[in-house]
């Protein structure tokens, strides 16, 4: 039985894992710092409106979270149970990087605990600092989880002998890796506009059908707002990312552009579709790539045939992938732009019913962009899980049987999927608290309630 | 020798950890699949499901941390384990995704017909779950895993006595520590019936895992006895020994309704066995594999070491403040105390933050998009943290909000001042 049997599975099992783990990462990235955000306002103003926005939102926190840990697990068991070549080969190189996020998980767990059940019943004050330690270990979780990316993509800090690593240095391979710092700011602005628009879009559907109170509105601004201020920048660190992929990983570049051959003075292509070498259908840019990749019209930008067949990735799928990435990040940037012009000059949220329409699609919309972008790195950096060391094919497992397991697991998270929508479903529709009291201690609203 | 050695240490601290906090998590699964129906069923179910949703997320990390040092300091193990025994890991993790699930349900509903078939979704993986990771440990017991991918048999490895028997241990000893920690629990509500009803089921429980413990020493004679030999001599038999005196002493300490002390000591019995274990393996992880040949490079372990220490300096008292409250009581119902914030005055938006956004901006596009130099990229970045901080900061959402735009607002035109 040879071992690449179940690759394409194991592969698309990965895949699977995580387009359902990654949104939930998202969540756990930006959610917690805006909740605190509401929840410092309501300590600074006393204002009930900033409580039981802060509240609820802590429970929708608190289902996303859950999920986020066993999707997380799954992913965590994979590396055994679908590429145990891999993990058996290259764990003391980067494991670390796990090993240290296991900590912020414990941290991100422990907090999220007493935040919780700690509405009420410890001093504001404490309450409100007992949640800082859940947006940072949000933030030092994927902080690590991308060092181990980034050195997937770029591995560095260890020597190949007879097929076993030696001369290990696990931080210098992590930390010290030029591939890093890119995938963790794109990232982050990432989490923070999946979360924002999403979250921003839930409430714009809410005002499109009548919902308008001063509730809703800053329950639709804080989201918003930073998400909006994370669109452009977006756009700014994706061509910082392009650049770094351009030096550092050119035939993934050269299949971001389904760029064939090596050429002086490369064009760019919209849209497209790439055959033979070149990219038909599409609309030529001249000298575009080789100026935005190395800022110089006449560079020489590598193309795919720089490498033998058996070593370019799926070209049209990376391509496509980039291509909706770019295409989504510039129509969110642009309706970012829209809603900070309204906002500079008549100092308001936007009036017509166009803005909101937008606003529920674009939650959607950023999802697709972060699963087409991590499509585009991972897809891109084919046939290598470790680039240009170790294939992807000699990482998977011998075990047979992957074909039910992944069945299996997709029936799985289309039930997990359901039951958290569901859960969201019943906790919207959790009546406001009364408005002659303004108390938001309807017995229903308390996670630890009976 | 130390450094190979000390992160193995490490693997087995998270180990015994996890199978007494998370252990107790899956007890309680088991008791809710057998309280019964009716008002009493219910009270039962209800009291399980309370007393563990605030520390679950919390118990369930020690696996993960188990699972990641091992993959960084014994990679081969992990790959070895991880391959061959590919079913049970499956699904045992399958049956996670359904507890999470569950928790994540049980704030969703009250209706009795839904909350029943939670309630088993959390029961039958509650049990299926520990019963799987105790087959694993029986697998490698057993010495049914040999090194390299998917080498050992995908289906005997774990399917045998010793594995049979690990398994069920495993889900008994959860029981049992759920069934003290409930009742402890049950005590502290001010309710004697649900207390009493659960030192009960503990004693029970109590006394199956010692029948199931000393009916594993018999298996293994036949069928394991490398490691029936490391447990009846040495080490093995001095671990054997403290546990079996712990158990027993939990069980009286059940009978007179100390649970406090019952939890200490049920968690030294734990902690004996699975140490005992350890003890009868050495010096082999698996078949012909020792455990200094496994261990990955110093500079790796120092790492681990390292980060773990300094994890442990920020964890431990995190923990234990999450204990304390849970255990003191503080996140009952009835602990609810609400008080105002003491709103001081509210410090006025700075006017200047939207120039400081625009500011940082160009500074950003021109070090990070003009700009070739790596240093200058760092820096850009910055001007950008800036710029989003500042950028927030001038359109003050909250402030925002307070401004109402009426639904079918027409064309706007500009607000008076
Ligand atoms: C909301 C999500 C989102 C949006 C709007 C964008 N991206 Fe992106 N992009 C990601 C989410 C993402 C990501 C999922 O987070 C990735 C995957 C790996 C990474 O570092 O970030 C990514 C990767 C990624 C890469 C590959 C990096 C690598 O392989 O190391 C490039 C070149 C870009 N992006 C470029 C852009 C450009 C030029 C955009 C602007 C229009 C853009 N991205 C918008
Ligand atoms: C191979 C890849 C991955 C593995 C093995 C993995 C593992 C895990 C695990 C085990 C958890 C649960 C933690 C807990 O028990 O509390 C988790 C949650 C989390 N992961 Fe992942 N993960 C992976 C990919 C990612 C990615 C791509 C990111 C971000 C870029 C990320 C960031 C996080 C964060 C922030 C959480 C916190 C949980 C939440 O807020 O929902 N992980 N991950
Ligand atoms: C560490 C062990 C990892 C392994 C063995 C691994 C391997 C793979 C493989 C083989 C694929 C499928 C590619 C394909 O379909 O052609 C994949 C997809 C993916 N990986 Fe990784 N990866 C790992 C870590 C990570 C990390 C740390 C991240 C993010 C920080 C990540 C993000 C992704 C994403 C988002 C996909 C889905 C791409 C798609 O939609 O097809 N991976 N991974």
């Amino acid at each position: 039985m040879g071992l690449q049997e179940y690759l394409l599975q194991a592969r698309q099992m990965q895949a699977m894992s995580f387009i359902v783990h990654i949104p939930l990462v998202c969540f756990g990235i930006a959610f917690p710092a805006l909740i605190l955000f509401v929840e410092w306002r309501y300590l600074r103003t006393g204002d009930e409106v900033f409580r039981v926005l802060a509240r609820r939102w802590t429970k929708v926190l608190v289902a996303l979270f859950a999920a986020g840990v066993v999707t997380g697990t799954i992913l965590s068991f994979e590396m055994g149970l679908l590429w145990p070549n891999f993990t058996a080969t290259f764990g003391s190189v980067f494991g670390l990087g796990f090993a240290i996020e296991g900590f912020s998980f414990f941290l991100e767990a422990i907090f999220i605990g007493v935040y919780v059940y700690g509405w009420d019943r410890m001093s504001p004050r404490a309450h409100f600092l007992s949640g800082i330690p859940i947006a940072a270990a949000g933030v030092i979780g994927s902080f690590m989880v991308i060092s181990v990316n980034g050195w997937m993509n770029h591995p560095q800090g260890f020597a190949l002998s007879n097929g076993r690593v030696v001369d290990v240095h696990p931080f210098h391979a992590l930390f010290a890796n030029t591939y890093f710092w890119h995938e963790f700011v794109h990232m982050y602005l990432a989490g923070f506009m999946v979360t924002g628009f999403v979250v921003a879009g839930a409430y714009a559907i809410g005002r499109l059908r009548g919902r308008w109170g001063r509730y809703e509105r800053t329950a639709l601004a804080v989201p918003l707002a930073a998400a909006v201020v994370a669109s452009p920048l977006q756009v700014l660190v994706g061509d910082w990312n392009a650049r770094t992929v351009a030096t550092t990983q050119p035939i993934k570049l050269a299949a971001f552009e389904g760029l064939g051959a090596t050429t002086r003075g490369a064009p760019e292509h919209v849209l497209g579709w790439y055959t033979n070498g070149q990219v038909r259908y599409g609309i030529k840019i001249p000298d575009l790539l080789s100026l935005l990749a190395f800022h110089n019209p006449n560079a020489v930008v590598q193309g795919l045939n720089a490498v033998p067949i058996a070593d370019q990735p799926p070209v049209n799928v990376v391509r496509f992938s980039f291509q909706t990435m770019v295409g989504i990040g510039s129509l969110l940037a642009l309706l970012s732009l829209v809603f900070l012009f309204i906002c500079w000059r008549y100092k308001r949220l936007p009036a017509t019913k166009w803005f909101y329409r937008g606003l529920a699609v674009a939650g959607p919309l950023a999802y697709i962009a972060l699963i087409a972008g991590w499509t585009t790195t991972e897809v891109g950096r084919q046939p290598w899980v470790v680039y240009r060391v170790m294939r992807t094919s000699a990482a998977v497992t011998g075990a047979s049987g992957i074909p039910v397991g992944y069945g299996i697991l997709a029936a799985v998270y289309a039930i997990l999927i359901a039951g958290v929508a569901w859960t969201l479903w019943r906790l919207a529709k959790i009546p406001m608290p009364d408005p002659s009291t303004g108390r938001a201690d309807a017995p229903v609203e308390d996670p630890a309630a009976p | 020798m130390i450094l190979q050695t000390l992160p193995m240490v490490i693997v087995l601290v998270g180990l015994i950890l996890y199978t007494v906090l998370a252990g107790a998590d899956f007890g309680a699964g088991f008791w809710q699949l057998i309280a019964g129906g009716g008002e009493r069923g219910r009270q039962i179910r209800n009291h399980a499901h309370h007393a563990n949703a605030p520390v679950w997320e919390a118990n369930h990390v020690w696996l993960i941390l188990v699972i990641t040092v091992l993959w960084t300091g014994y990679p081969t193990v992990f790959g070895s384990v991880f391959s061959t025994l590919a079913i049970p890991i499956y699904v045992a993790a399958i049956g996670i995704v359904f507890r999470g699930l569950a928790y994540t349900l049980q704030n969703a509903t009250m209706e009795p017909r839904q909350r029943r078939l939670i309630d088993m979704t959390f029961a039958v993986s509650s049990i299926i779950t520990p019963y799987m990771l105790g087959t694993v440990i029986g697998a490698i017991a057993s010495g049914r895993v040999p090194v390299g991918n998917a080498a050992g048999d995908l289906v005997t490895s774990w399917v045998n006595p010793t594995s049979i028997l690990s398994g069920c241990l495993a889900v008994v000893t959860g029981a049992f520590l759920a069934a003290v920690h409930l009742a402890a629990d049950a005590r502290r509500l001010k309710e004697p019936r649900l207390a009493d009803a659960f030192r009960g089921r503990a004693l029970m429980a109590g006394v199956a895992a010692g029948a199931l413990a000393i009916a594993g020493l018999i298996v293994e004679d036949h069928d394991a006895h490398r490691i029936y030999n490391g447990l009846t001599t040495g080490w093995g038999l001095t671990a054997v020994i403290i546990s079996g005196v712990a158990g027993i002493t939990s069980l009286g300490l059940t009978w007179t309704r100390r649970y406090g002390a019952t939890r200490a000591a049920s968690a030294l019995a734990v902690a004996a066995l699975l140490s005992g274990w350890a003890a009868a393996q050495r010096p082999y992880v698996l078949p012909g594999l020792t455990l200094s040949a496994a261990a990955a490079d110093d500079s790796t372990m120092i790492a681990i070491i390292i980060s773990i220490a300094l994890g442990a300096v920020i964890l431990f008292p995190s923990l234990g403040l999450l204990f304390r409250l849970s255990l003191a009581g503080r996140f009952d119902p009835a602990a609810v105390r609400r008080q105002e914030p003491t709103a001081g005055p509210d410090a006025p938006r700075p006017a200047w933050s939207g120039r400081v956004a625009i500011a940082g901006l160009l500074i950003g596009i021109v070090l990070l998009t003009i700009a070739d130099a790596s240093v200058a990229h760092a820096f850009g970045i910055a001007a950008l943290v800036v710029a989003a901080v500042a950028g927030f900061a001038a359109i003050g959402p909250d402030e925002l909000a307070r401004n109402d735009t009426p639904p079918d607002a027409l064309p706007a035109r500009r607000r008076p001042h």
